[in-house]
């Protein structure tokens, strides 16, 4: 599988392996971290933002494409919608069917809520299942919820709001118990304690996990348990605008059919946006380890009914996306990799970093080894560095590969990879928006009786999400929503749905300038693979 | 140049780049997909697919995100397989063997074809894990179903009715909860937070200014 060269390169990196293993890696000073992101993170790239020209955030920057997105044309602009024949009544709509959103669903039908979750895909189509590497909680004896709010913040930058990081971590335990008491099978020692073990940024061993399928594992559980309780799922079916009544407070929403395009209106006293990332934007032309629907349309939903972004300018690139072979270019190479031993080597067979500094800076560092230091490995997309696999096995004994990371085995050995034996080449990939949807504690965004949960909301993770702090976002935020929704749902007495918000929104844009026929939400991307001489990156 | 293959999509025949799985031909030939397809990275099972390829009489499975093409391969997809869910309290049911008994009985079934493990996208031992549930063995049928991405290729094969991913997830589910003992440190720590014990920690922290935060953060205890 592997080129001529890469095979050459390969030679130096197994005969410096031996002297590597145990050898101990300096991490980087505060300063040394500053300068490399400034020079190397995709987010300082000043021409790839641009400020917002209308809307709560304006003025202030946000990628290109996303601006792109914000400011593009309603789905519904140029419709008719007869608002007073809802295709759904209900107390609590959940948008999204993530693992945020299952959660908040529980909670809320659980309160007793009349609640109903629409997914543009299918219920556990999303990030959440593609989560390989663990979920972060303080539950050992030499860790506390102090110890992981302070290895958050100073990996966050200290720009988390306060009050969500404190509500992240001081639930973290009890998250990890309910999912567990649900049925979630974690990786545990013959006493039942958790295996844990670090990601990047941690002081404390907190990362839970089970296998490398530690968010398949949990979105399976939870998607179950929806239907178990025989809470309302609407697939195939994407929200592409919110209802708002006359005193601005959330009302429903409008609903597509993908398949048909037939419009839906849902109407409901709460809704709660739980519609993830936006990795299938492709910023900045990277490739994503991000599911299909991966779109930011929860963000462009609510700006457009007034709610303030927060850090919507910052990205968070995974330092190790596959960058060979092409079939699997940008896929997702778990943390867990690093976690377990494996260093990042360059061309030269020398292990260039700590393997587990916070991802942002991880991700700086390998670009700077390709770009700057040209000590890449040549792929046909670009450049590449060695994560050195096989140390695993010289770590932890072998069969830890099979064990502990049996989807990585089973993806490269697909295309005659077998990791135990050979390093993989690796390239930082679109992973996660750090920023979204602002929200206070109690989940509600801007717009009354508006909740967003998960990878939507912004500021839990300030402007750097560490690994094992997603999946335990999802569950924390989502079930707060949906106890939020289900304790408030019975003294909502909702007004008269409308979408004024949009036709305000509309006029907006044309006393801007903004012209652009483009629609959003964008609900999928486009893929062409070249045919037509160009494409974003799959 | 680059190298191309010929395929047949839905009977329909395409040229595309040789080196494009078999979700990226369909995208190069114009299909803009909506069902079957999901993570596109081989863990949602969204795009079970199934195809042929000259000269050979099997009739083969796979992710479509997760295979290559070749040349004269016939592809169709699966876009949706009706699984049997059974509903169950999670909370009342336990672990014993009458519970597949009342929910699954067509397991029983099982004619021991071993088609279900042929047809596996994820190469499990599929047959193998069902006769563990069929023995109560839950703990054991978990550990080997536990790479499913529940795309149901192995039910439409199997002539005695078994969903085979619902059972394995209620096996596995059986054994996260009731065989795999409780974690006594994360109940304790969980007792802990609910009795206050950090709030005071917690809240000094907070409260201290960022220069202070950085220097802690900078100066932190890292365990080995």
């Amino acid at each position: 599988m592997y080129t001529g060269e890469m095979l050459s390169s390969i030679a130096k990196v197994e005969a410096s392996r031996k002297g590597r293993v145990g050898a101990a890696l300096r991490r980087m000073t505060a300063d040394e971290k500053r300068d490399i992101l400034g020079r190397f993170h995709p987010d300082y790239r000043e021409d790839r933002f641009e400020p917002l020209a209308i809307g709560p955030n304006r003025g202030e920057k946000v990628p290109l494409e996303l601006a792109a997105l914000l400011q593009a044309k309603s789905r519904v602009a140029d419709s008719r919608i007869d608002l007073d024949a809802p295709a759904h009544e209900v107390d609590v709509l959940v948008v999204g069917g993530g693992g945020s959103g299952a959660s908040a669903a529980l909670e809320a039908h659980a309160a007793g809520a009349e609640t109903m979750i629409v997914t543009k895909l299918r219920l556990g189509d999303a990030n959440t299942m593609m989560a390989e590497g663990g979920i972060q909680a303080a539950d050992k004896a030499n860790d506390s919820p102090a110890i992981h709010y302070l290895d958050a913040l100073g990996g966050g930058h200290y720009a988390n709001v306060p009050k969500l990081l404190e509500k992240l971590v001081t639930n973290g335990p009890a998250a990890v118990q309910w999912l567990n008491r649900l049925g979630v099978m974690f990786d545990k020692d013959a006493n039942g304690d958790m295996i844990t073990t670090h990601g990047g940024g941690t002081s404390r061993m907190r990362m839970h996990a089970a296998k490398d399928y530690s968010g398949a594992e949990i979105m399976r559980v939870l998607r179950d348990e929806v239907y178990n309780r025989k809470i309302r799922v609407v697939d195939f079916t994407a929200a592409i605008e919110l209802l708002l009544d006359e005193s601005g407070r959330a009302r429903g929403a409008v609903l597509m059919n993908m398949e048909t395009d037939e419009i839906l209106v849902a109407r409901a006293k709460i809704v709660i946006l739980a519609t993830g990332g936006a990795g299938r934007i492709h910023y900045q032309n990277f490739p994503t380890s991000n599911h299909y629907g991966a779109t930011a349309d929860g963000l462009v939903l609510a700006y457009r009914a007034g709610a303030r972004l927060l850090y919507a300018d910052t990205l968070q690139y995974h330092p190790t996306g596959a960058a060979f072979p092409n079939q699997i270019f940008g896929a997702l190479v778990t943390e867990k990799v690093r976690s377990l031993g494996a260093l990042l080597v360059n061309r030269d067979g020398v292990a260039f970093m700590h393997p587990l500094e916070t991802r942002d800076v991880t991700a700086a560092a390998i670009i700077r080894e390709c770009r700057e230091r040209r000590l890449g490995v040549e792929t046909p997309e670009g450049f590449g560095v060695w994560l050195d696999t096989p140390m695993i096995e010289i770590v932890h004994g072998e069969g830890a590969i099979e064990k502990r990371i049996p989807a990585m085995l089973r993806m490269y050995s697909k295309y005659g990879i077998d990791i135990r034996l050979k390093p993989i080449l690796i390239y930082p990939t679109l992973h996660y928006q750090n920023g979204g949807i602002r929200i206070g504690a109690d989940g509600q965004s801007d717009v009354e009786n508006l909740f967003v949960a998960g990878e939507a909301a912004g500021g839990i993770h300030g402007r750097n999400r560490l690994m094992g702090n997603s999946l335990l976002d999802v569950i924390v935020f989502g079930r707060n929503a949906g106890q939020q929704a289900g304790r408030r749902f019975k003294s909502v007495r909702p007004g008269r749905p409308g979408l004024e918000h949009v036709v305000r929104y509309e006029a907006e844009r044309k006393k801007a300038g903004i012209d652009t026929e483009k629609l959003s939400p964008l609900l999928l991307p486009t893929y062409t693979h070249r045919r037509d001489g160009h494409n974003a990156a799959s | 140049m680059e190298e191309m293959a010929n395929v047949h999509i839905m009977g329909k025949r395409y040229r595309v780049p040789a080196i494009l799985t078999i979700m990226g031909a369909m995208e190069y030939a114009g299909y803009h997909l909506v069902r079957g397809c999901g993570c596109r990275n081989g863990f949602c099972g969204a795009c079970a697919t199934i195809y042929r390829i000259p000269n050979d009489r099997e009739l083969k499975v796979c992710l479509a995100c997760q295979t290559t093409v070749a040349d004269g391969m016939y592809i169709a997809t699966l876009p949706f397989f009706p699984l049997l869910k059974e509903l169950y309290d999670i909370e009342s049911i336990r672990p014993a063997q009458r519970i597949m008994m009342q929910l699954y009985p067509e397991i029983y079934s099982c004619i021991g074809c071993n088609a279900c493990t042929k047809g596996c996208t994820q190469d499990l031992n599929v047959m193998q894990y069902i006769a563990h549930a069929q023995r109560g063995e839950y703990d054991i049928c978990a550990e080997r179903s536990f790479d499913c991405v529940m795309c149901g290729v192995c039910s439409s094969r199997c002539p005695a009715g078994i969903s085979h991913p619902q059972v394995a997830l209620l096996a596995r589910r059986l054994t996260g909860k009731y065989l795999v003992p409780k974690a006594e440190h994360l109940e304790r720590r969980v007792r802990e937070i609910e009795n206050g014990d950090f709030d005071r920690l917690l809240a000094g922290l907070m409260a201290k200014p960022r220069e202070e935060l950085e220097a802690l953060y900078n100066q932190r205890e890292i365990e080995a």
